[in-house]
């Protein structure tokens, strides 16, 4: 069996993700990075961008908001303040969402900051529930 | 002497405040199981950024981050985290004996209230309070957290504070919670026994880590005691409803006892008018 990497995925509520993987890829402040087994220690800033998790050649989409990926060669480790798996999406909410923020956009009032990351988030969402569905078909 | 019709109406009352009693206290016994799986659910979290921060402060080369500035001391904020509802025994009073001592009588200290009870104390007795932030003390979530990080946060990095306490209950168990202060900011010792010894690479660099992280790293802390907090309120709650209602049962079985014995009076001195009446007609 290929070399694996155990995965934990923590957030204030609950560890979300827990499980030994073969790769993972995520977006770091900074651009995309690709982490196998075995890689060296390394702390990074996680952009709002859907985590890849890759195992036994099956590709797992995760949904997260910002956060902290912490690698050691045997483990990973993230904090993020939230992760969702495809299945836990509720895409009308991330909907919802998403129309809230443009029209937040829209209004030059609002706080313009805010507005873009729950948009960003909300796309995020979006993006990782549509994984899903075309993998149903 | 009551007389037995008084004494009804009392145990009648008693016993809808012992059923009220009751109900609270299950409803707190239920709330309290499910606060205090969200309290153990976030301790990975909050330590794994502990750690995390500590690794990142021992190895930027320069440490310099708005919230973790140590200023000369001049103006001091206590975060306090209290209840929004009363009848949780001596919760409240606790958090708020341990404020008092260190702002009466001071004039550059201020109070940040969450929950409606200190708010409420402090205000009465004309203490400044800055910020208040209530409605949540029962059930808070990260969002309130963010919200109170983010409001603390700017009043530090503005210099309106040059200090934060946070002031909050830690929750040992269901009989017992204690009061605790802690200093929230500036943010010291991070690069403390926690530090992870491996080699880090950073991206893109430590400081830009930092700057991300000190400010999750106060809102995880915040939203840490919140929930502490409330798994304590609960907890309080549920033992000084317990105590009430066994108060309650108890009070109830003296005025039944009174009630009888009232009643046995009665009848006793009936009999012997009658009897007392028959032997007059003969």
């Amino acid at each position: 069996m290929a070399k694996t990497i155990r995965l934990d995925i923590v957030t204030p509520e609950k560890i979300a993700f827990s499980a030994e993987v073969s790769m993972v890829i995520a977006r770091t402040t900074a651009g995309d990075i690709g982490i196998l087994p075995g890689h060296a220690p390394l702390i990074a800033a996680l952009a709002i961008w859907p985590l890849r998790i890759i195992t036994d050649g099956e590709e797992i989409p995760i949904s997260m908001c910002g956060g902290f990926i912490e690698v050691q060669p045997e483990k990973i480790t993230i904090l993020a303040n939230c992760a969702e798996l495809p299945e836990e999406i509720d895409v009308e909410r991330a909907e919802t969402a998403k129309a809230r923020a443009q029209s937040r956009l829209r209004d030059s009032d609002s706080d313009v900051a805010r507005a873009e990351v729950a948009l960003k988030r909300a796309m995020v969402r979006l993006r990782v529930a549509e994984h899903k569905k075309q993998h149903k078909m | 002497m009551p007389n037995a019709q008084d004494i009804r109406r009392r145990i009648k009352s008693v016993k809808n405040i012992e059923q009220i009693t009751k109900a609270m206290k299950m409803v707190a016994a239920a709330r309290l199981r499910r606060a205090q799986e969200k309290a153990a659910a976030s301790l990975p979290y909050t330590q794994k950024v502990r750690e995390v921060l500590a690794s990142v402060a021992s190895h930027a080369s320069d440490l310099s981050h708005p919230l973790l500035e140590v200023r000369e001391v001049k103006n001091i904020a206590y975060l306090v985290l209290s209840a929004d509802k009363g009848l949780a025994g001596a919760y409240s009073s606790n958090v708020i004996k341990e404020v008092v001592p260190r702002i009466a009588g001071r004039k550059n200290s201020s109070v940040i209230a969450v929950g409606r009870k200190a708010r409420d104390y402090f205000k009465r007795r004309g203490y400044r309070i800055d910020e208040e932030f209530t409605g949540f003390s029962e059930k808070p979530t990260l969002q309130h957290a963010i919200n109170i990080a983010r409001s603390v946060g700017e009043g530090f990095k503005n210099g309106r504070y040059d200090e934060i306490h946070l002031v909050y209950t830690v929750f040992h168990s269901a009989i017992t919670q204690k009061a605790t202060s802690v200093k929230l900011l500036p943010i010291e010792d991070v690069a403390a026994a926690d530090a992870n010894p491996s080699d880090y690479i950073f991206e893109p660099s430590a400081e830009e880590v930092l700057s991300h992280l000190v400010p999750q790293y106060l809102e995880t802390t915040i939203y840490g005691a919140l929930l502490q907090a409330s798994a304590s309120e609960l907890g309080a709650r549920m033992t000084a409803m317990g105590s009430a209602t066994d108060n309650a049962e108890e009070l109830i079985a003296k005025l039944v006892l009174n009630y009888n014995k009232i009643r046995q009076a009665a009848i006793t001195r009936e009999i012997t008018e009658i009897v007392g009446g028959a032997d007059a007609l003969k």
